[in-house]
């Protein structure tokens, strides 16, 4: 009888519903935690979640609502420079992201596989493009693309483009080595070995071997290319031309004009692309490491 | 085992030239050049002279430019302690909390983050100018108290005026905080993620209450995550171009501001040059910094 219990109380500790009282390191569950979380994500959300319904305010003045039209859609969808724009940095985007998975590959590879004079130093060059400040990088890009190697004007779309292109994967593709490098170091080096004796040569061993399992960290790294590029600002701003803008360049310039709803509703749609291809990302980096586990 | 290059040369040849090649023509040549610029003089609109003269780097010290360094070098210090004080407790909240939520919260705090800078930017002006929503908001309060105040007997408040949330440096700071939250969060999480809880237990049960075993216990077995969250908050904070640019004031010029005009509307690429390699510099003490941190919480480990 007394041996029970104890045993019986610790059943019911056991059995005692978690909703009743937090345990001591349960600190999402403690309200102060809650509030906190809780005014961060409204204080990261509320700007943006305004600007989206917004944009489909009808009212310029934009303040207060007024009623639902998508007039400013019809109007952004209108503006010719405005899909212009949209068109090139999804075009920059592409091009970034295809080249810089591929040189980031080759990178991450590089390092992983080999030792050589100069690792350290190569290693460091690496990392500068993703610590050194932005605004540095995008003067560095003016003055060579203006005086050392002078992008031909007027060229066809898209080769105009071809500056900002070469300037993104710059500062992308040491991202994407990152990533696959991390991927990498998970991979048993005596399955290329194998590979090799068995009779597969050094191209076959890499493309059969080694790039299905850095496939992962392949797509994650074409993600953060992508999403780079399209993102970016400062460094696209100091290497664009009057006929080469960018989505956000031309955002900017209509911003510093004024602020119109029709600013929202592009912005709203960029937000959308950049929100769904991430859940479609997402989607493709999970689904290996699902199968894996299974 | 790594492979050493000479075992295989043409493997190696075939995988190291692309990416050391366009590493040194696209980025360390044009870097190069500005560098060798930061020691030029300008002779003519569009002609520059390599003197090797050291007055670009004496004019950027002059009080006026030092003082934009110091504030840059404030504005980024304060963001990062902001972006410190709300974050932790945030990650805190989410490695503890259940897997489902915690993959969530995660999801939640980076969307933001792949949003576009400029986007959010312009959201954030939506929100805080004068006929903004934080304003709209006060404005309602303000009216309500009045009313109250009057129906019971005391004098109204008189009319609401507008706070001026923009164009200053607060503006700047809230606009930072706002942007570089994610890269604050997310290296804490991790962290926060991988400590080893029965120490806190301990320290629970020992009779130590929650803050103190924050303090004690938690913030030095996190200060690797602390320190790298740290770092990559100051060094895009204190390089940022566009927040200051759109949410600042004539008085909240950061140092990216002073680059950008001598290379845009002032043309004087020399001066311009010697600006960003000292940012350059100050970064680079930013990261020698936060290694040495990391060297010393990894040797106190042991």
């Amino acid at each position: 009888m007394s041996e029970s219990l104890p045993l019986a109380a610790a059943e019911r500790e056991l059995a005692r519903p978690s909703r009743e009282k937090p345990g001591p390191l349960e600190y999402m569950r403690q309200w102060p935690l809650r509030i906190i979380v809780g005014a961060t994500l409204l204080f990261l959300y509320l700007p943006l979640i305004t600007l989206m319904i917004f944009s489909f305010n009808d009212s310029r003045r934009n303040i207060v609502w007024q009623g639902f039209t998508l007039k400013y859609y019809e109007k952004a969808l209108a503006n010719d420079s405005l899909i212009q724009a949209f068109v090139n940095s999804l075009t920059i985007a592409f091009f970034c992201t295809i080249i810089s998975v591929i040189l980031g590959a080759l990178a991450a590879v590089m390092l992983w596989r080999f030792r050589f004079p100069g690792k350290t130093a190569i290693e460091g060059g690496l990392a500068l493009p993703i610590v050194v400040p932005e605004i540095c990088m995008g003067v560095a890009m003016l003055v060579f693309f203006a005086r050392v190697v002078p992008w031909p004007v007027g060229l066809p779309w898209p080769l105009n483009l071809g500056a900002i292109t070469i300037a993104h994967i710059s500062f992308a593709f040491p991202f994407v080595a990152t990533v696959v490098r991390a991927r990498l170091s998970s991979f048993n080096r005596e399955l290329e070995e194998a590979a090799k004796d068995l009779g597969a040569s050094e191209w076959r061993t890499f493309w059969d071997v080694l790039v299905p399992h850095m496939q992962p960290g392949l797509i994650a790294g074409a993600l953060l290319a992508f999403t780079l590029s399209l993102d970016d600002f400062v460094i696209t701003f100091f290497t664009a031309g009057p006929d080469t803008i960018t989505f956000p360049v031309k955002v900017y310039s209509m911003l510093r004009f004024s602020v119109t709803p029709e600013v929202n509703a592009a912005s709203t749609i960029l937000i959308i692309v950049t929100v769904v291809l991430t859940a479609i990302g997402l989607q493709m980096q999970g689904a290996p490491g699902r199968e894996k586990k299974a | 085992m790594e492979q050493t290059w000479r075992q295989a040369r043409a493997a190696f040849a075939a995988i190291a030239i692309p990416p050391i090649a366009w590493l040194l023509l696209f980025f360390l040549i044009p870097l190069g050049v500005i560098w060798a610029y930061s020691f030029g003089e300008n002779v003519g609109p569009i002609s520059i002279d390599f003197t090797g003269t050291f007055a670009n780097y004496g004019r950027a010290l002059e009080p006026l430019y030092l003082g934009i360094f110091w504030k840059s070098l404030i504005i980024a210090g304060l963001t990062t302690l902001l972006c410190l004080l709300i974050g932790f407790p945030v990650a805190l909240a989410i490695a503890f909390a259940s897997p489902r939520a915690k993959a969530w919260l995660l999801l939640l705090i980076m969307l933001p983050f792949w949003t576009n800078l400029l986007i959010r930017t312009f959201a954030l002006i939506a929100v805080l100018r004068e006929q903004g929503y934080v304003n709209f908001a006060l404005e309602w309060l303000w009216n309500n108290a009045s009313g109250f105040m009057a129906l019971v007997g005391l004098q109204p408040l008189g009319d609401y005026e507008p706070l001026t949330l923009l164009y200053n440096n607060t503006a700047v700071v809230i606009g930072l905080v706002y942007v570089h939250l994610p890269f604050m969060v997310l290296p804490l999480y991790s962290a926060l993620d991988r400590m080893d809880r029965s120490l806190m237990e301990a320290s629970l049960d020992l009779g130590a209450g929650h803050l103190r075993t924050i303090w004690a216990v938690v913030v030095p077995l996190a200060a690797p995550g602390i320190a790298s969250g740290v770092l990559i908050t100051f060094i895009p904070a204190l390089g940022a171009y566009l927040t200051p640019d759109l949410l600042g004031g004539t008085d909240s010029q950061m140092i990216a501001n002073v680059i950008e005009r001598q290379f845009k509307r002032a043309n004087d690429w020399p001066f311009g040059a010697a600006l960003s390699f000292l940012l350059m510099y100050l970064t680079f003490i930013a990261i020698a910094a936060q290694a040495l941190v990391q060297r010393r919480s990894e040797r106190r480990g042991r």
